[in-house]
């Protein structure tokens, strides 16, 4: 259960939309845009892309490293306690000193952002869906829903499927196959047990398993090798945010395609464009942003390595920012 | 409505796409196709595709039947073409050090208790579960992609498999 009493919000405005305050940043939305202000400076956003992006940040517990909502304002986790900025990542905002970050304990920003989700988003929107499956976030407030602004990202405990860990999916628990994978087959593995053995022989349909899913960019554990996750998801349209990495993060895609914008972390000057196919490879180096297009709802296995140590090895220079040389 | 086409691709079938350069080293991306790796791997051996620190994706082809093999720790294979039998085991006596890291092979069959069997095709997962034995068989050439933490025979070729300008 989250903590809301140390959230700052104030009566709604006559949209029907709370301000909310976080230190020294004020947030406030209106029919059309959120408007940010910090100390030294203001920003305004599109309400759709930014609810999007606050969704995954809340979803994800801030994910590794840096949320980036847009050019100017987003999170960087440092695992505990988060810092909130605006211009941080922007070598123009910096260079005017027009950037600004404050530090959160993780409970109370996370707090403050679930606040702001359940208030700002209506009742039509859902911020997890694809375009074409969910209604408008613009308008005047129209209700709530709480049932799409509160799904918690699913983590296996070892491997999805299995007894006591993350159940499979199905039209009876809910999931039924998504529009744009009515075509994968959907049939499961012919499985073996032995008595004595069902909590380990084990195995599942990884591909129909995401073809159910109801979410889009939403990374979830489904198997579990010490820090080693595999995270697969379901990409259409545009990634919600710009990613920042703190360590390597690999990309396998399935199905489809999907192309990356790479920008540099620190400068967002462009580095690079990765157009990913089915059956291709990638790796982000810990050094940039990332942002995805998926012009067809496809298949990305995202793969990460949790170690707690990495973020600070790669920062000090003990670990390098690419995987591999060669 | 739209009537969408979902794309996979295979050994017979793949199509790359690539790192386009801006202001960046295409190899800081190392990119490769699995089933590029796979077309030009022998039968089961262990290609790394992805690597984090100790961890790593492999590409396996299977082809014929596999040594049987045992994991120190969790393995998770995907079946990303064809289809592969795979049988587990219960080893009668410890027969890797749980602490030590990547599967290894065994010499003949080990002594043991059968588990059960898994028939995987394209899209199925399973779990190679620790301190126990697996031995893999495909009839007709297959893909499998491997989670598990680099070994003894992990095989890292990645100027021969991966975009280089």
């Amino acid at each position: 259960m989250t903590d809301t009493s140390t959230v700052k919000s104030e009566s709604p405005n006559e949209h029907g939309y709370k301000p909310f305050t976080l230190g020294g940043f004020r947030f406030e939305r209106d029919e059309h845009f959120v408007h940010v202000q910090w100390p030294t400076g203001r920003h305004v956003a599109a309400a759709e892309p930014f609810l999007k992006a606050l969704m995954r940040d809340v979803a994800w517990n801030f994910f590794y490293g840096t949320v980036n909502f847009d050019s100017v304002i987003g999170t960087l986790n440092h695992y505990g306690d988060v810092d909130l900025f605006a211009g941080r990542f922007n070598e123009e905002y910096r260079k005017a000193e027009l950037d600004h970050s404050e530090n959160f304990p993780h409970d109370e920003i996370k707090a403050t952002f679930q606040a702001m989700l359940d208030d700002w988003v209506n009742e039509d929107f859902d911020p997890f869906a694809a375009p074409m499956e969910t209604g408008s976030a613009y308008g005047e407030k129209t209700g709530s829903n709480a049932p799409a602004v509160t799904r918690t990202r699913i983590a296996a405990k070892r491997m999805v499927g299995l007894p006591n860990d993350e159940p499979l999916r199905s039209d009876e628990s809910g999931y039924p196959v998504n529009r744009a994978f009515v075509d994968v087959d959907q049939s499961e593995p012919k499985v073996k047990v032995n008595k004595g053995y069902e909590n380990e022989v084990s195995a599942f349909n990884f591909f129909a398993y995401l073809s159910r899913s109801d979410v889009t960019w939403n990374p979830s554990v489904v198997s579990v090798c010490r820090d080693s996750l595999l995270c697969p998801t379901t990409k259409e349209f545009i990634l919600p945010i710009i990613h920042g990495n703190d360590r390597v993060e690999w990309f396998v895609q399935l199905s489809d395609e999907i192309i990356w914008e790479v920008e540099d972390r620190e400068t967002g000057k462009p580095r690079a464009k990765v157009v990913m196919k089915a059956g291709d490879c990638a790796a982000m180096p810990a050094d940039i942003r990332h942002q995805g297009y998926s012009p067809k709802r496809s298949m990305l296995l995202v793969w990460e390595n949790n170690s707690a140590d990495l973020p600070g090895l790669i920062a000090r220079g003990e670990a390098p920012t690419v995987p591999v040389t060669f | 409505m739209t009537k969408y086409k979902t794309v996979f691709a295979s050994l017979d079938h793949f199509e790359k796409g690539g790192v386009e350069v801006i202001n960046d080293d295409p190899k800081n991306y190392v990119f490769s196709n699995m089933f590029d790796v796979a077309s030009r791997s022998k039968p089961w051996e262990k290609v790394a595709i992805a690597r984090n620190q100790e961890y790593v994706l492999e590409a396996i082809r299977a082809e014929g039947t596999s040594s049987w093999r045992v994991t120190p720790h969790d393995e998770f294979a995907l079946v990303v073409d064809g289809e592969v039998v795979i049988d587990l085991l219960d080893p009668d006596k410890t027969l890797v050090d749980p602490s030590s890291s990547g599967s290894i092979s065994l010499a003949g069959e080990p002594a043991g208790k059968p588990m059960g069997t898994i028939t995987a095709g394209r899209g199925h997962l399973a779990l190679l579960p620790a301190g126990k034995c697996y031995r893999m068989s495909a009839q007709r050439p297959s893909v499998v992609v491997l989670q598990t933490i680099m070994g003894p025979e992990t095989i890292e070729r990645w100027s021969t498999i991966c975009q280089k300008f």
